[in-house]
C-alpha cells in the first residue's frame, strides 16, 4: 500500500496568494481510523495555511507519539516534520525555535501526550511563551494504545469497555490560563467554522498558542457515558466571542449584534466568521476568562473559542535577548573570536 | 624527628571550612607557585554542601612536571577544628601541622612525628579588624602570607597575585597585602624558615595556563560555533555552561542593541534540555548540552532516538561518583558504559575523551564537526576531576583558518541538481558508501526536501515502514557509519618504551597524570618497562587492537569498579578477557600513581611465582 497521494492536480484549482493551491497543503493519505476527529483537525490545518498563504516550507511541524501526533504526515508535505518521542514535542519545539525564529512551527500532540508524560515540557513551553501554535487533539484517551483513560477524561466518563473514570480530569485551556499562556483557545473537531480562524489568528500571535481540540476517538472513546464522544460534545458546546485573524498591519474594526454573526474580510483576501454571544465579552481579560470557564465547568457547558489573548505578548527570544537574525543563519565571522582573543583569554590564566 | 626536606617536590593540603571564602586564598597559593615557574596540580575535595562542612584544597609542586594526585601530606594547613583529627593523621612522619594556636591544641592531636606550627590567625585579626567578615576572609589571607614565608615564596610575586585578584575593587589590595604582610612576619618572627621543604623559583611551566576543564570545554563551544544550550544544573557539570554563558555575554552581545549571537536556556530537566539540542541541531544551529550521570540517565530517551533519526548533537558528560545520586562531588569514569550504549535497542554512540583542559577545548571544537558529518550525537567524556579542578595545561590554541564543517547538507541549488539529473533526495541514502547520508534542513526549498524525522522504523526516503528487511539496510548503514567514524576521530597517543616491551598500559582521561608518573615509577623503582597507550575515542580506531595484539598483557586503568572500559575493549574488539589486567581506583579520589604502581608490580610478581 502507498501512502502518496495522487500528483494529478486539476488545472483550474484556485492559487492562493504566494501561488500555491490548496493540495500543496495536504499530506500522505492518513491512516487513522475513518471518522476520526483528528483527520478533521487536519483538514482546517491544511485550510488555514492555504487561507493565509503560509508558504508550506516555512512551517516546522512536531509532535510526540499517538494517534494524534501521527497527523503532521497528513499535512503541510513540503514541511519538515519531527515526531519526536512520547510527550518530548515541547523542548524539541524550543530548540528548534531557538535555532531559528523566523519560521512557523506547529505543535501537534495528544491529551495523554500533554497531559501525562509530557505535562512538565508543556507547562515550561508555556512558561517561556514559545512562539508556536500547540494543538492538542484531545479525546480524553489514549487511542494508540487502544482506549485507556487520558488525564483530560472527565471524572465519572465511561470508557468502551465499561469502567467509570475515578479521577479528576485536567483541563489544559484552565491551566494554561493559569500558568499565563498569552493565547488560550478551546475547539471542537466537527466545527471547521470556528476551528480555521481560531488556527489562523494562533499561527499569528507572537508567542505560545494553546488550542485544545476536542476529538473524539471513534474507535475507543465515542460510547454513551464518554464526556468526549461526538453527541457528548455537540450537546454541550458553548462559543465564546471570537476574534479570528487580524494581522497587525491595519487596524480592522466591526459591530455587530450579540447573537449574530458577520464575516469579516482580511488583508490576504480571507475571511473570518466571528460570532458574539457573550455581552462585552473581552479576551483579554485574564480573570474574566478563568472565572467565565469556572462557571462553564459548573453548568457543565464546553466552552469554545477564543478564550484569551494577550495582544502584546513577548516571546522566548524577546525575553531571552537573543539576536533578530536566525541564530542558525550565523557563519564563522559572526560566532568565533578568532586566535587573537584566545591570546588574551589565556592570559587571564596565567 | 627526621624533618621533611626537599626543594619543588612537596603536597600542601589546606583543610578549611566550606562557605569561609577560603577558597581564593588558597588559589592564590597554588597560582603563587605557577608563577615561580614549577609546575602544580591543585584540587578541591569538597563535601557536597553549601556551608559549614569540612573542605579541603590539595597543592601538590612537582618540579618533574608530575601533574596527577600523589598520595601523602606533607604540609598540612588546618583551619577546620571538626576535621582536625583525620587531618594531623594524614601527614607524613617528618611533615608539617599548621594551626591556630589563638586557643591551645588539644592533646588528642599531638603526634610525636609532626611538627607544628602555630599561627594566632584568630588573635591577629581580633587585634587588626573589628568586622567580623573582614577577621574571617583576612584569616585566610594570613595563613597565605605565613606559607609563603615558610616555603620561601617570593612575596612580589603574592602580592602581584593580590594586585589581579582586587583589579576590579582596587581599595582591597592593600588591607590584603597588609593581612598576608601579618602572617609573613608572624612567622619571621617566631620560626625558622624557610622550612627544609621549600620552593625555588624555576623556568618549567613555559605559556601554560592554569584552567579547569569546565571553563575551557565552554570556551570551546564558543570557538566552535555553539548557538544553542539547553542544560539543567547538575554538579560537577554546571559551571560548564556557566562558562559558555559568560564568555557568550562578553563576546558574542551586539553593544549597541544588546541583543546575545547566542540562546541558552536553563531547561526544566535532563530530558527537555537534550529535547532543545535536537529540535535546534535539527533545525541547523550547533547546540549542546552539559551534564553528569543522572541527567545522562535520563537523556537516553532522545539519545536513542537521535542516534537513529540522525540527528547531530554535542553532550558534556562530566562523571561524578555513581551509581544514583552517588557522590556528586567526587570523581570516577564510570557512566562509560551507559554513555557508549545509551538508550534501547541496538544503539551506540561516539565518546571523545580529553585528558586535559587544552584537549578539552579542542576536543569541543571536534565534537561539533563531528557531530554534523557524522549526524549522531558525540558524548564528550570528562569527569569532576578534569572539569572543576584546576589544571596546568597548554594555552588554548585556535587556527583562524580553521572552518566548521557542517558534514552534509543539501542546499536548495543542490536540490535542484539532484532533480535535474532526475534523481530524488532520500534523507537516508548511503549516496557516498560510507554510511553517511545527506540532510536538508527546515525551510531550504519551497517544494524539494522536505522529510519527516521519525524515531520509528523508516525507510531511506524517511517513510514509515513496518518491512524488517528496510529496516535492517538502515541498521546495517548505521553499523558502516559507525566503521567511518573510527576513521576520523581523535587518534590514541602511544608512549613506547625503547626495548620493546611486552607488557602495555591502557588509561584515558584523568588517570593519563597518574599513569605516566607510574610508567617513570615502575622504571625507576621496580625496573618495570612497558609501553603505554592512552585512548582518546569511542569506537575504537584500529591502532587500538593492534597496541593490545602487540602485547602479552595489557594494564587497563580506570576509575569505576567494573571496569568498563575494559569491558569495552572486549566487547567491540573481541579480545581475549584474560590478556586485559584491571587497576581500578573507585573511591571518588583521582587515581594516584603509586596505586598505579602497586597494582601492576603486585600483579607482574604474582604471575612469576
Ligand atoms: C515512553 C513511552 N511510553 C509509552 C508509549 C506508548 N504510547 C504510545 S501513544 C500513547 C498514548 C497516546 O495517547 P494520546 O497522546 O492521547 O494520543 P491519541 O493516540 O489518543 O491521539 C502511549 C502511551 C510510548 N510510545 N513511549
Ligand atoms: S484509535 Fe481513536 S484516536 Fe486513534 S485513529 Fe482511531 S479514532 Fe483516532
Amino acid at each position: 500500500m502507498t501512502y502518496i497521494k495522487p500528483k494529478f492536480r486539476h488545472p483550474d484549482l484556485p492559487k492562493n496568494a504566494v501561488g500555491f493551491t490548496k493540495t500543496d497543503y495536504e499530506g500522505v493519505i492518513s491512516t487513522l481510523c475513518a471518522g476520526c476527529g483528528h483527520d478533521s483537525i487536519s483538514g482546517s490545518i491544511v485550510q488555514a495555511c492555504y487561507e493565509m498563504s503560509i508558504e508550506p516550507h516555512r512551517v516546522a511541524k512536531l509532535s510526540g507519539i499517538g494517534c494524534s501526533s501521527k497527523t503532521p504526515n497528513y499535512f503541510l508535505n513540503n514541511s519538515h516534520g519531527f515526531n519526536s518521542v512520547h510527550g518530548r514535542m515541547p523542548s524539541v519545539a524550543t530548540g528548534a525555535n531557538m535555532a531559528n525564529r523566523d519560521l512557523i512551527y506547529l505543535g501537534v500532540s495528544g491529551d495523554g501526550d500533554t497531559a501525562s508524560i509530557g505535562m512538565g515540557q508543556f507547562v515550561h513551553a508555556i512558561r517561556r511563551n514559545l512562539n508556536m501554535l500547540y494543538i492538542v487533539m484531545n479525546n480524553g484517551c489514549y487511542g494508540l494504545t487502544k482506549g485507556q483513560d487520558s488525564a483530560t477524561a472527565d471524572a465519572g466518563s465511561v470508557s468502551k469497555s465499561g469502567s467509570v473514570n475515578p479521577f479528576e480530569g485536567i483541563d489544559l485551556v484552565g491551566m494554561a490560563l493559569e500558568l499565563g499562556a498569552t493565547f488560550v483557545a478551546r475547539s471542537f473537531s466537527g466545527d471547521k467554522t470556528q476551528l480555521v480562524p481560531l488556527i489562523k489568528a494562533a499561527l499569528s500571535h507572537n508567542g505560545f498558542a494553546l488550542i485544545d481540540v476536542l476529538s473524539p476517538c471513534v474507535t475507543f472513546n465515542n460510547n454513551v457515558g464518554s464526556t468526549k464522544s461526538y453527541d457528548y460534545v455537540r450537546d454541550h458546546i458553548e462559543a465564546l466571542a471570537e476574534i479570528g485573524y487580524v494581522p497587525e498591519k491595519e487596524e480592522i474594526t466591526v459591530s455587530y449584534d450579540r447573537g449574530s454573526s458577520v464575516d469579516v474580510e482580511l488583508h490576504d483576501g480571507s475571511s473570518v466568521q466571528l460570532h458574539k454571544l457573550a455581552d462585552g465579552w473581552d479576551p483579554r481579560d485574564r480573570q474574566a476568562a478563568m472565572s467565565r470557564l469556572q462557571q462553564a465547568k459548573a453548568e457543565g457547558e464546553i466552552l469554545t473559542g477564543l478564550v484569551y489573548v494577550d495582544p502584546e505578548s513577548k516571546d522566548l527570544h524577546e525575553i531571552i535577548k537573543s539576536d533578530k537574525r536566525p541564530l542558525n543563519s550565523l557563519k564563522e565571522e559572526d560566532l568565533c573570536p578568532g586566535a587573537g582573543v584566545l591570546a588574551m583569554i589565556n592570559d587571564e590564566f596565567r | 624527628m627526621r624533618n621533611l626536606t626537599g626543594v619543588n617536590d612537596l603536597v600542601v593540603r589546606f583543610a578549611n571550612v566550606n562557605g569561609t571564602g577560603s577558597a581564593s586564598a588558597n588559589n592564590m597559593f597554588a597560582m603563587s607557585i605557577f608563577r615561580m615557574g614549577i609546575p602544580m596540580t591543585a584540587k578541591n575535595i569538597f563535601p557536597s554542601n553549601i556551608q559549614g562542612l569540612p573542605t579541603w584544597y590539595e597543592v601538590r609542586v612537582s618540579e618533574k612536571g608530575y601533574l596527577g594526585r600523589r598520595e601523602g601530606v606533607d604540609i598540612m594547613l588546618c583551619v577546620n577544628p571538626q576535621s582536625m583529627k583525620q587531618d594531623v593523621a594524614s601527614v607524613k612522619p617528618g611533615g608539617y601541622f599548621l594551626y591556630d594556636n589563638t586557643k591551645n591544641l588539644h592533646k588528642d592531636f599531638i603526634r610525636e612525628d609532626v611538627n607544628y606550627i602555630g599561627i594566632p590567625m584568630i588573635g591577629i585579626c581580633m587585634r587588626l579588624y573589628s568586622d567580623a567578615r573582614q577577621r574571617q576572609l583576612f584569616k585566610n589571607m594570613i595563613y597565605v602570607g605565613a606559607l609563603a614565608a615558610l616555603l620561601d615564596i617570593e612575596l612580589e610575586v603574592v602580592k602581584g597575585i593580590i594586585a589581579d585578584e582586587f583589579k576590579k575593587k582596587p581599595k582591597l589590595i592593600e588591607p590584603n597585602v597588609q593581612a598576608m604582610m601579618a602572617g609573613v612576619n608572624y612567622i619571621k618572627e617566631n620560626y625558622e624558615h624557610p622550612l627544609g621543604l621549600r620552593v625555588e623559583r624555576r623556568d618549567l611551566v613555559g605559556d601554560a595556563i592554569v584552567i579547569d576543564g569546565n571553563t575551557a570545554c565552554g570556551i570551546g563551544a564558543v570557538y566552535a560555533g555553539a548557538t544553542v544550550a539547553g542544560w539543567y544544573p547538575i554538579t560537577p557539570s554546571t559551571s560548564l555552561v556557566e562558562a559558555f554563558a559568560k564568555y557568550s555575554n562578553r563576546l558574542r552581545v551586539d553593544p549597541e542593541t544588546g541583543l546575545k549571537k547566542v540562546a541558552i536556556v536553563q531547561a526544566e530537566d535532563e530530558l527537555a534540555a537534550f529535547g532543545m539540542v535536537l529540535g535546534a541541531n535539527w533545525n541547523g544551529a550547533r547546540a549542546f548540552t552539559a551534564t553528569s550521570g543522572p541527567g545522562l540517565s535520563l537523556m537516553n530517551e532522545f539519545l536513542g532516538l537521535a542516534y537513529f533519526a540522525e540527528i547531530p548533537a554535542v553532550l558534556v558528560d562530566v562523571q561524578r561518583g555513581g551509581p544514583s545520586t552517588g557522590m556528586p562531588t567526587r570523581t570516577q569514569q564510570s557512566d562509560l558504559l551507559l554513555a557508549a550504549y545509551a538508550s534501547h535497542g541496538d544503539t551506540k554512540h561516539v565518546l571523545l575523551i580529553p585528558s586535559n583542559p587544552s584537549e578539552c577545548f579542542d576536543f569541543m571544537a571536534d565534537a561539533f564537526d563531528l557531530a554534523e558529518r557524522l549526524q549522531t550525537p558525540i558524548i564528550v567524556m570528562t569527569d569532576l576531576d578534569l572539569g572543576m579542578n584546576e589544571h596546568l595545561s597548554a594555552p588554548l590554541k585556535w587556527d583562524d583558518a580553521r572552518r566548521y564543517d557542517r558534514g552534509k547538507v543539501y542546499t536548495a541549488e543542490d536540490l535542484d541538481a539532484l532533480s535535474a539529473m532526475g534523481k530524488q533526495f532520500g534523507r537516508y541514502l548511503d549516496v557516498d558508501g560510507d554510511g553517511i547520508p545527506y540532510r536538508t534542513l527546515p525551510a531550504t526549498h519551497p517544494t524539494k526536501g522536505s522529510f519527516f524525522t521519525r524515531g520509528t522504523s523508516h525507510d531511506e526516503y524517511a517513510r514509515y515502514t513496518e518491512d524488517g528487511v528496510k529496516n535492517a539496510q538502515v541498521l546495517d548503514r548505521l553499523s558502516k557509519k559507525w566503521d567511518t567514524a573510527k576513521e576520523i576521530l581523535p587518534l590514541p597517543e602511544f608512549y613506547q618504551t625503547q626495548n620493546e616491551s611486552n607488557i602495555g598500559m591502557i588509561f584515558f582521561g584523568t588517570t593519563t597524570y597518574a599513569a605516566l608518573e607510574a610508567i617513570d615509577l615502575l622504571k625507576q623503582e621496580e625496573g618495570i618497562t612497558l609501553d603505554a597507550m592512552r585512548a582518546t575515542a569511542f569506537p575504537f580506531h584500529a591502532s587500538v587492537e593492534e597496541f593490545i595484539e602487540a602485547h602479552d598483557q595489557v594494564f587497563v586503568v580506570e576509575q569505576n569498579r567494573d571496569a568498563q572500559f575494559r569491558t569495552l575493549l572486549i566487547n567491540e574488539l573481541e579480545i581475549n578477557p584474560k590478556k586485559l589486567i584491571k587497576i581500578l581506583n573507585y573511591d571518588g579520589m583521582p587515581i594516584t600513581a603509586d596505586a598505579i604502581r602497586n597494582g601492576i608490580a603486585k600483579h607482574l610478581e604474582a604471575i612469576k611465582l
